[in-house]
């Protein structure tokens, strides 16, 4: 993999060291390590015996209560029943064990896999180099080291069962189950299985479901064959095998999630021939997001990625001709492919609104929940679902996993009495191919103003810049394919670029983002390490006379 | 004057160069509170309160042995004997013997990956660029 400028391994580094840092200064280590040492020559022993303990335990426990009171598979009360298994509610387990000895947590899911981190499933996973990772499902992290995107192994949780009657409490996952009604009067939900299960804290983190387009519906079941619709572990499974079988994939939308799978799948199409289109109404990449010249600009890296890139192409309809799929666009263009990728944004999974009579935002969608991310007395919201209200910028509802996080903790920390509002401004990431990493925070919201600092481009920032700023070689590339499978592509969609003006590239830089003269968003472009900084510029909340003085703090032109 | 400034619409963009920039920054930042009720403070709080929430101990303290890590690693921070935390050797034992149930949470590491300590614990929602990584910053 190229030297991509993964933000967060700088910024992990930092973390890291701090944290054990943190940790040695408190000295624990020190006990800790010599009692580790004392025994390490038992640690087989010790591993053997545990896990027999355990099964002992559970075999004991098990038996001793049928005898007395049979122990449901279900328990009927949680005192923290967690609505949804994403990663907002496995955020808010972890602050409520953390603060709450002892306590005791259901996580009710419908997805079947235990709770697990989305981001690697659109970035990492895609530029694995091991042969099995739809199997593995491992990645390899800013530090080199490998991980899982399940946050913790099974052995990190106890079973439903146990919930009630094990000591010091834990996290229980009952997968693949829905809540279907929800009781705020009685503080009860029932299952799709019709089982009822009581609470004290509820927590509602749905999440939200892939939107589909009209028009590709309208298509029928054998454009649905064809079709994926991206957001969990079996979809990346189901779309990998797909990119290995077919010889042209095509991804509408133009966001995070169309973008990041367009430059993965980029990459398979100069290693392996396979064709990738990406199609979208905006002009450019992340048009919603970035400035339009930024946009552009990225687009021009991502077709550089391998990705042949349709701008302003609004869909009409989708058919299936042969064994193919027909795209026809409301221009009159036609594209010809094997599948689609809609990557069309989320609905979030309200569903619930109704029987809980909690209210629905009509601008943002989600549940609407105060600064405390509270809904009613014993309920919150977090994650994609909840449409918040941010003291600092407002009403908003926030689709991305650090939010998820972030909001999630929150959460958990009002469940357990914390009493805290929104304060800690959440922040996203995205990486598209060698030259495109970023993060952002606050309101990045493209129809705003801005204004960008950038470093001013060098021979030396910028290797490639005269190769890549004639974009000739992607482009020809481009051209070959689209004759090859016939495609009717007006060469015109390509020069819908602007260029940057001569001399000047968007390398990196710092944007600011304005609303009443004042910064509400920031987005940190192939600079890491700033975020600190961005968010208190944010939180602050001041009007700044020269932004350009505020881009000094960034200190952009250092490493 | 920077180094170029154009516009594109509604958007502003500037172009500087490295001596654009090494003049100190003009711009004024409010000063922090260091009692805001609701900033995180890392791993001690200013009323010298752990923090068990902290993203600096990875999870450790919400995991299956967290009621163990709790008690030992709280007996140690107001432990007031000479030596610090050697009233705490009970507590500590009982956190081994918790971790040791759960070797693929608390891997028993080989004398060469100390560094991995408690990884498996700490990774999970530190994974990303997210969170928890500035605030050790301010704290």
């Amino acid at each position: 993999m190229a030297t991509s400028s993964y933000a967060w391994r700088h910024n992990k580094t930092l973390y890291t060291s701090l944290a054990l840092g943190v940790f040695a200064v408190a000295n624990a280590f020190y006990a800790f390590v010599i009692l580790k040492r004392a025994r390490q020559r038992d640690v087989d022993r010790a591993e053997r015996h545990a896990r027999m303990e355990r099964q002992m335990n559970a075999n004991s426990h098990s038996a001793s209560q049928t005898e007395a009171v049979p122990r449901p598979e279900v328990p009927s009360h949680a005192p923290f029943l967690l609505i949804g298994g994403g990663t907002a509610a496995f955020a808010a387990a972890r602050s409520i064990r953390a603060r709450d000895p002892g306590a005791r947590v259901l996580i009710v899911s419908e997805d079947p896999e235990l709770p697990y981190m989305r981001p690697p499933l659109s970035k990492e996973l895609w530029f694995s180099e091991d042969a099995d990772v739809t199997e593995t499902l491992r990645f390899k992290q800013w530090n080199g080291k490998e991980r899982s995107v399940y946050f913790q192994p099974p052995s990190f949780y106890i079973s439903p069962r146990d919930l009630l009657f094990v000591e010091n409490g834990g996290v229980a996952v009952l997968s693949g189950r829905k809540v279907i009604h929800m009781d705020v009067r009685d503080n009860t939900v029932k299952l799709d299985n019709g089982l009822q299960i009581s609470y004290d804290k509820c927590l509602i983190a749905t999440g939200g479901s892939p939107r589909n387009i009209p028009v590709i519906e309208r298509g029928g079941q054998e454009v649905e064959k064809r079709l994926t619709l991206f957001r969990k572990i079996e979809d990346f499974r189901s779309l990998e095998k797909i990119s290995r079988e077919v010889k042209s994939v095509t991804i509408i939308g133009g966001g995070f999630l169309g973008s990041e799978l367009a430059c993965a799948l980029g990459r398979r199409a100069q290693s392996r021939g396979l064709e990738v289109i990406q199609m979208f109404p905006e002009n450019g990449n992340m048009g919603r997001v970035l400035p339009e010249y930024l946009s552009n600009w990225t687009t021009n890296k991502v077709r550089q990625e391998g990705v042949n890139v349709m701008p302003n192409a609004v869909v009409k309809s989708v058919s299936v001709v042969g064994n193919r799929l027909l795209i026809q666009l409301k221009d009159g263009r036609k594209v010809e492919t094997d599948h689609i990728v809609a990557a069309v944004g989320l609905e979030p999974n309200v569903d619930l609104a109704k029987s809980a009579g909690l209210e629905v935002d009509s601008d943002f969608g989600g549940f609407r929940v105060n600064a405390e991310l509270q809904a009613r007395s014993n309920i919150w919201v977090a994650g994609d679902a909840a449409c918040f209200y941010d003291i600092k910028l407002g009403r908003r509802r926030v689709e991305h996993h650090d939010h998820a996080v972030v909001s999630g903790r929150l959460a958990g920390e009002n469940m357990t009495g914390a009493a805290k509002p929104y304060w800690h401004q959440s922040m996203f990431w995205s990486d598209l191919g060698p030259d495109v990493g970023y993060e952002a925070i606050g309101l990045v919201d493209s129809s705003l103003p801005t204004v960008g600092v950038f470093a001013k481009g060098t021979a030396k920032d910028t290797p490639k810049s005269a190769t890549e700023e004639s974009g000739t070689g992607i482009r020809s590339e481009s051209e070959t394919e689209m004759e090859a499978s016939e495609l009717k592509v007006s060469a015109a969609s390509l020069s819908t670029l602007q260029a940057p003006q001569q001399g000047e590239d968007y390398g990196k830089g710092v944007i600011f983002y304005l609303r009443d003269k004042v910064v509400v968003g920031i987005v940190l472009w192939n600079i890491f390490n700033r975020m600190p900084i961005a968010r208190k510029i944010i939180k602050d909340g001041e009007e700044h006379a020269d932004l350009n003085e505020v881009a000094k703090l960034f200190n952009i032109h250092e490493e | 004057m920077p180094g170029g400034e154009r516009r594109s619409g509604k958007d502003r963009i500037i172009f500087v160069t490295k001596e654009d920039h090494e003049t100190p920054s003009s711009a004024e930042l409010v000063a922090d509170d260091p009692n805001d009720p609701y900033e995180d403070h890392g791993l001690i709080l200013p009323n010298g309160d752990i923090n068990w929430n902290c993203p600096c101990l990875g999870g450790m303290a919400s995991g299956p042995c967290g009621e163990q890590f709790k008690s030992a690693f709280s007996c140690f921070h107001y432990s007031k004997e000479e030596i610090k935390g050697s009233d705490c050797v009970d507590q500590f034992r009982a956190m081994q013997e918790c971790m040791q149930k759960y070797p693929d949470l608390y891997p028993q590491e080989d004398d060469d990956e100390d560094e991995d300590e408690e990884d498996n614990q700490s990774k999970d929602l530190e994974t990303s660029p997210s969170i928890g990584k500035e605030k050790d910053g301010s704290s």
